[in-house]
């Protein structure tokens, strides 16, 4: 898009001295991934569409009905029948050609949530069932993206930001999920139709806000919006460690350990002491320029952007135990390579300097840091 | 001491109201959910949590605010 196209598309953004051009630029770099197509998705997707965000992902496996024209107002009468992430996207494109769309039309599991997730700065939750809830809340811890929630329950909302810098996440707010049924969706009870348009512009609003960095954002908070008589209540919500501690101790393997639920997740850590180097082979993923470098026999340097084009290089014949700084990317380079069908894989435990801290006599380990 | 219950979604539906005031001598947000339990005992197939004051609590917490809302998660989108 050139300049003058920006200046006047975004014009009225670009207008407020809390955005300016600066602001617009930053909204074009982002890429959010909105999981769901529904009655929350719908204008979710239209203002962030609208907005400029340059990348926006949509996952929706379901096909739009007529039931669903009453609050799902993205779509039209002669969508009826179409995959909902396909036709979002067409009509999309048309509010806004100069950005991009992907559509996912498949249901998220936890074989292939990391892989959509990992491209995406923020995740928006506009999903109608427990087990995905679940399953993105702790995707997004695991893989350290913000999520901007939000539910709905015939004529009440509930909207919050989780795991927005060492915020809480939802399972700080709702441990486990529900009993099976315990807890009805839209299109078994009804819901009032412009409730999820007033829950996901406000969920929206919060993507915009993270991407800006802007404003007072609710993560931390849970606010409950009541259609009926206007009144909203907000929540003061802290993080509890043990809860996002349990996330990340079940890694990425996403082993169900809640049966009828999604509701777990990747990656397991493994400690260098248990692993003896003859069968194991080390995979760092940071950067070439990162320091301090390790050096070994059975080490691959293939940083994460390039894992995809050199997973041939990688051996399936040993254990494989990927490393970053920290464990962020390590976890994310895990999932990738269980994916593809490396399943004895795992994030070493403390990133680079458990090898310091393991042992300084058995690597060359260069302290430069 | 008065406290004010506000319940949220399906649970109002459960109790008939949106809110209602009990007069507790009790000291744990706990014995108010049970309390609240035994008044409405189709709660207890519910999930849900407890704040006070506008602050997430738990069982242990003892009661000092005027203002408890139970609150369930919600499915829908």
């Amino acid at each position: 898009m050139t300049r003058e196209t920006a200046m006047s598309r975004y014009s009225r953004h670009i207008s407020l001295k809390e955005v300016g051009a600066e602001g617009q630029e930053k909204i074009g770099a982002s890429k959010v991934l909105v999981i769901g197509a529904g009655g929350l998705g719908s204008p979710i997707l239209q203002y962030l569409t609208a907005a400029g965000v340059g990348t926006i992902g949509i996952v929706d496996f379901d096909v739009v009905e007529e039931s669903n024209l009453q609050r799902q107002v993205l779509f039209g009468t002669t969508s009826i029948g179409r995959n909902k992430a396909e036709v979002a996207k067409e009509i999309l494109s048309n509010l806004n050609p100069t950005i991009k769309i992907k559509s996912y039309r498949q249901k998220m599991n936890p074989e292939n949530i990391a892989n959509i997730v990992i491209p995406y700065d923020i995740i928006v939750d506009a999903t109608d069932n427990f087990a995905s809830r679940y399953l993105i809340n702790d995707a997004a811890v695991i893989l350290e993206k913000p999520l901007v929630y939000g539910a709905i329950y015939k004529f009440e909302g509930q909207v919050s930001v989780f795991n927005y810098k060492d915020g809480p996440s939802y399972r700080c707010v709702f441990p486990i999920p529900p009993k099976e049924g315990s807890v009805p969706n839209c299109s078994e009870v009804g819901v009032l139709g412009v409730l999820p348009g007033i829950i996901g512009t406000l969920q929206a609003n919060e993507v915009l806000k993270i991407i800006l960095d802007m404003g007072e954002l609710l993560s931390g908070k849970l606010y409950c919006f009541n259609a009926l008589n206007n009144q909203s209540h907000t929540i003061n919500v802290g993080r509890n460690q043990l809860e996002i501690d349990k996330v990340k101790l079940r890694g990425h393997n996403f082993e169900i350990v809640e049966p009828l639920f999604y509701c777990t997740s990747p990656v397991s850590e493994v400690s260098l002491e248990n692993n003896s180097e003859e069968y194991v082979q080390y995979i760092d993923v940071r950067e070439l320029h990162e320091q301090p470098r390790i050096h070994m026999e059975c080490l691959l340097e293939i940083p994460l952007e390039n894992l995809m084009n050199q997973i041939k290089t990688i051996s399936k014949e040993k254990r494989v135990i990927v490393f970053c700084k920290s464990g962020a990317r390590s976890k994310q380079a895990v999932a990738m390579l269980q994916e593809h069908g490396i399943t004895d894989c795992y994030s070493l435990k403390g990133g680079v300097s458990a090898f310091k801290r393991a042992s300084l006599q058995r690597y060359n380990y260069e302290n430069n840091l | 001491m008065l406290v004010e219950i506000k319940y949220f979604g399906m649970l109002a539906e459960i109790t008939g109201c949106s809110s209602e005031q009990l007069n507790v001598s009790i000291k744990k947000i706990g014995e108010i959910k049970e309390l609240v339990l035994d008044k409405y005992p189709d709660l207890r197939n519910k999930d849900f949590r407890m704040a006070q004051n506008h602050e997430l609590v738990s069982d242990a917490t003892m009661i000092t605010g005027q203002e408890i809302a139970i609150l369930p998660p919600f499915a829908g989108g």
